[in-house]
């Protein structure tokens, strides 16, 4: 058995043919199920693209590497859904491209972190994380309500965003800008066509608490407080034979 | 051997090529960066620009001179030289960086500057790990290989100038993707932090890392190809792989540097930690394998233990790392049956990773006195140790219920350092320190006292880190989940962070012990470099002893 290794051993293209196909076969088992199986993601009301806004948010989210101390998935466990909420479900990240799951906790989870706290908690937190929490480890981030958004490109991200799967329609990419300006306006009269665009839930407020400007500040906030609140647990039940599959 | 025509191309006409490529690239680059809106897609395309530029100008004084004509007898050292000397300046500035870090996490009012968001954790964190892993890890690897692959063919690093490119251009990925974290450029796709247009840098840069290795191969003069090459063929094979899979995105714009990834959620996170765990397993595990097959024989003058179990144990290795990436995974809304399936085959790769650590272990027998005598041997064989501790301790972690407690928590931390400043530090250290007389030829290190030092500092420093790291994650795990008997949570999350100050304090402490046995291999390197010159010593540096090969 040993004599037919010479074969591996004398020639190179053979070799390389060969580490290819052991490492491939993993993969292929592994992961591309996860692509056909329907009951990868299990079909849940409530979940919908995100808005303008809330997408510009989550890419400072991302743009700040957020997830290297904070999680985005509570795990099914007794401690973790009375601390966090309602374990994760698969589909509540079927629109976030990347994935922001996260791997450590230096801070809490915030999967669930919408609508846990009021708009000025999170300004003043986010600008002195240790005027809020003494023992808090987290960085400042006062720079972000400085800092006026840059939302130029907003229907290319949205363009984007749909070319890799995110189903948005072609008004609203249409209007992403329109509909990022009318959200961090409250009084803002183009609301209501966001509202018929993203539904009615959306929150349409002044989130940084400067109402003439729109900046990174308002958009991350606009995302953390819609984190985690699409699904409604009231109605869903885990044991329904829907979401047994 | 493969009997495939290469090229005598120590001709000039690779030279040429290259220079051509570096003159379109540059206009392609100051064509993208004048046109863009974006200002940090801009400020990317000054630094691509800017290389190309200093290329070129380089190139032209080369060529003038002639630098590139071609010396076919001779091994090509140059860029292995080049490759040590960054391998240690990454080193220092990865390791500096994991300092700095360290103390934000420790003093956060005193180490963070709230009008600098760029020095915030966020940013500098993946700055840290792609220091350390690709710079430092990365540069020693393509350096190391370069080596190798010479000298156990007994032929010419092949490519001509472009290994060259390959070294140069590794640099300009890094640089580009430092700078990038440090302005908010970056996918947050954990160690593939780069976007796009980096990533696309690193591919070609690849491709070409991969023919040049190839090509060596090609022109060998030994029929065998060592063990040690088929280990750097995987790594670099497998790496082209998960790169080019995991990064799939779609750019906003070719003029915009911000992209989404081609897949979402629970797919996404499964692509991700497939690369995640194969980073570990192709990049820090079997390119560093590679080095310890060659460097560990070579200086104990020794063959290689066993060749079967080295056959076993490749092939074994390869084939169950791929699956193991799932164990990242566990409680989270991946599937359940595909935890399972990473869980079992963690628990499996416990048995080849073992393999690689008893070849190079008992790849001693009859000269253990060398680890007395030796500080280098001893740095070689402690990192063989805190390989076969750390692939012990991954096993165990990756079964499920242990999972619960470890994720999150600063023991995944704890571990993946005794891999990292244990395995990969010390195995790099060892070769480092053999690589340096050999290359710039003279007898031996300029001080065989500060190796010791080294030693004893690093290795103090690795064991306050992991201890620090086990006590504070697992207390963090347990307080997570601690009830009162009333029946609630004892502890709010905060209370767990403050818990840990003093295990961060003496985490800091271990990191920097090991920063300064870096800082003190550095001078000793140094030092060695500017010493006088001995007589050559290719003839020492030539392959390891490949008795046990012939015989089998």
């Amino acid at each position: 058995m040993w004599k037919h290794h010479a074969k591996f051993e004398r020639n190179s293209l053979i070799l390389l043919i060969g580490i290819l196909v052991v490492v491939a076969i993993g993969g292929l088992i592994e992961i591309t199920p996860l692509f056909y199986l329907e009951s990868t993601i299990e079909k849940v009301q409530g979940m919908r693209p995100y808005t303008p806004l809330e997408l510009a948010g989550r890419d400072v989210y991302v743009r700040e590497g957020c997830y290297l101390c904070h999680s985005q998935m509570i795990r099914p466990l007794r401690d973790e859904v009375e601390r966090y909420g309602h374990y994760s479900l698969a589909a509540e990240s079927m629109y976030d491209h990347p994935f922001q799951w996260g791997s450590k906790r230096n801070g809490p989870d915030l999967a669930r972190v919408g609508g846990k706290y009021s708009d000025e908690w999170h300004r003043q937190h986010l600008s002195d994380p240790r005027s809020m929490v003494p023992e808090s480890t987290m960085p400042p981030y006062a720079f972000l309500a400085d800092k006026d958004l840059d939302y130029h490109d907003m229907v290319e991200r949205l363009a984007a965003q749909q070319k890799v799967g995110v189903p948005y329609t072609k008004d609203q990419v249409a209007h992403a800008i329109d509909d990022l300006e009318a959200q961090a306006d409250p009084f803002d009269a183009r609301g209501t066509a966001l509202k018929t665009r993203y539904g009615a839930k959306i929150a349409q407020r002044d989130f940084d608490g400067h109402p003439d400007r729109v900046t990174d500040m308002d958009a991350l906030i606009a995302y953390l407080q819609m984190v985690g609140t699409l699904v409604d647990f009231r109605t869903y039940h885990a044991e329904a034979p829907e979401n047994q599959r | 051997m493969t009997a495939i025509p290469v090229q005598e191309d120590e001709t000039p006409f690779g030279a040429v090529l290259l220079y051509a490529f570096c003159g379109i690239a540059a206009v392609v680059s100051l064509m993208a960066t004048a046109f863009s809106h974006d200002p940090l897609f801009q400020l990317q395309g000054w630094i691509y620009t800017g290389a190309f530029v200093l290329a070129l100008a380089a190139m032209t004084l080369g060529m003038t001179s002639g630098m590139f004509r071609a010396t076919p007898g001779r091994y090509e050292d140059g860029v292995i030289r080049a490759g040590v000397i960054a391998t240690m300046f990454w080193g220092v500035v990865g390791m500096s960086v994991g300092v700095l870090i360290a103390c934000q996490l420790t003093w956060p009012s005193l180490f963070y500057a709230p009008s600098q968001g760029w020095l915030n954790f966020g940013r500098l964190r993946p700055l840290h790990t792609s220091a350390v892993i690709f710079a430092f890890g990365g540069n020693a690897l393509i350096a190391t290989s370069f080596w190798v692959v010479q000298r156990t063919c007994r032929a010419r690093l092949a490519g001509g100038v472009w290994p060259w490119f390959v070294f140069w251009g590794y640099q300009l990925f890094i640089v580009s993707a430092a700078i990038g974290y440090l302005s908010g450029v970056t996918q947050s796709r954990e160690y593939a932090e780069p976007e796009w247009f980096t990533d696309i840098w690193l591919t070609v840069v690849w491709v070409a890392y991969l023919l040049i290795f190839l090509g060596t191969l090609w022109r060998r003069k030994e029929p065998h190809i060592y063990v040690a090459n088929w280990f750097y063929l995987a790594f670099i094979v497998t790496i082209a792989m998960l790169h080019i899979v995991n990064n799939l995105a779609m750019p906003i714009s070719l003029l915009n540097h911000k992209s989404y990834s081609a897949f979402s959620g629970v797919q996404d996170a499964l692509v991700q930690w497939w690369y995640g765990h194969n980073a570990v397993g192709f990049f820090l595990t079997a390119g560093f394998l590679a080095i310890m097959y060659y460097f560990v024989p070579k200086r104990i003058e020794r063959p290689i233990y066993s060749y079967r179990l080295s056959i076993v144990h490749f092939w074994a290795l390869i084939f169950i790392y791929i699956w193991a990436g799932p164990h990242h995974l566990h409680y989270t809304a991946l599937p359940q049956w595909t935890q399972t399936l990473g869980m079992t085959f963690s628990i499996m790769l416990w048995m080849p990773s073992w393999g690689g650590m008893i070849n190079g272990l008992m790849t001693l027998s009859g000269a253990w006195d060398k680890l007395r005598t030796d500080p280098v041997v001893r740095m070689m064989v402690t990192s063989l140790a805190f390989y076969g501790m750390a692939t012990f301790e991954g096993p165990v972690m990756s079964v499920r219920e242990v999972n619960a407690l470890s994720h999150y928590t600063d023991w995944g931390i704890g571990h993946v350092h005794s891999g990292a400043l244990g395995w990969v530090g010390f195995i790099t250290f060892g070769a480092v320190y053999c690589l340096t007389p050999w290359l710039w030829k003279k007898k031996e290190m300029w001080s065989t006292r500060l190796i010791e030092w080294h030693f004893w500092i690093a290795t103090t420093g690795i064991l306050l880190y992991i201890t620090a790291m086990w006590v504070s994650g697992i207390m963090e795990g347990l307080m997570w989940r601690e009830y009162t008997p009333q029946g609630f949570l004892a502890n709010s999350f905060i209370e767990t962070v403050s818990a840990k100050h003093v295990e961060n304090i003496v985490r800091m402490a271990g990191g920097l012990m090991y920063l300064s046995g870096t800082l003190i291999m550095a001078f000793n390197i140094w030092r060695t470099i500017r010493m006088p010159s001995a007589t050559t010593v290719d003839a020492e540096a030539a392959a390891p002893a490949l008795t046990a090969l012939a015989a089998a």
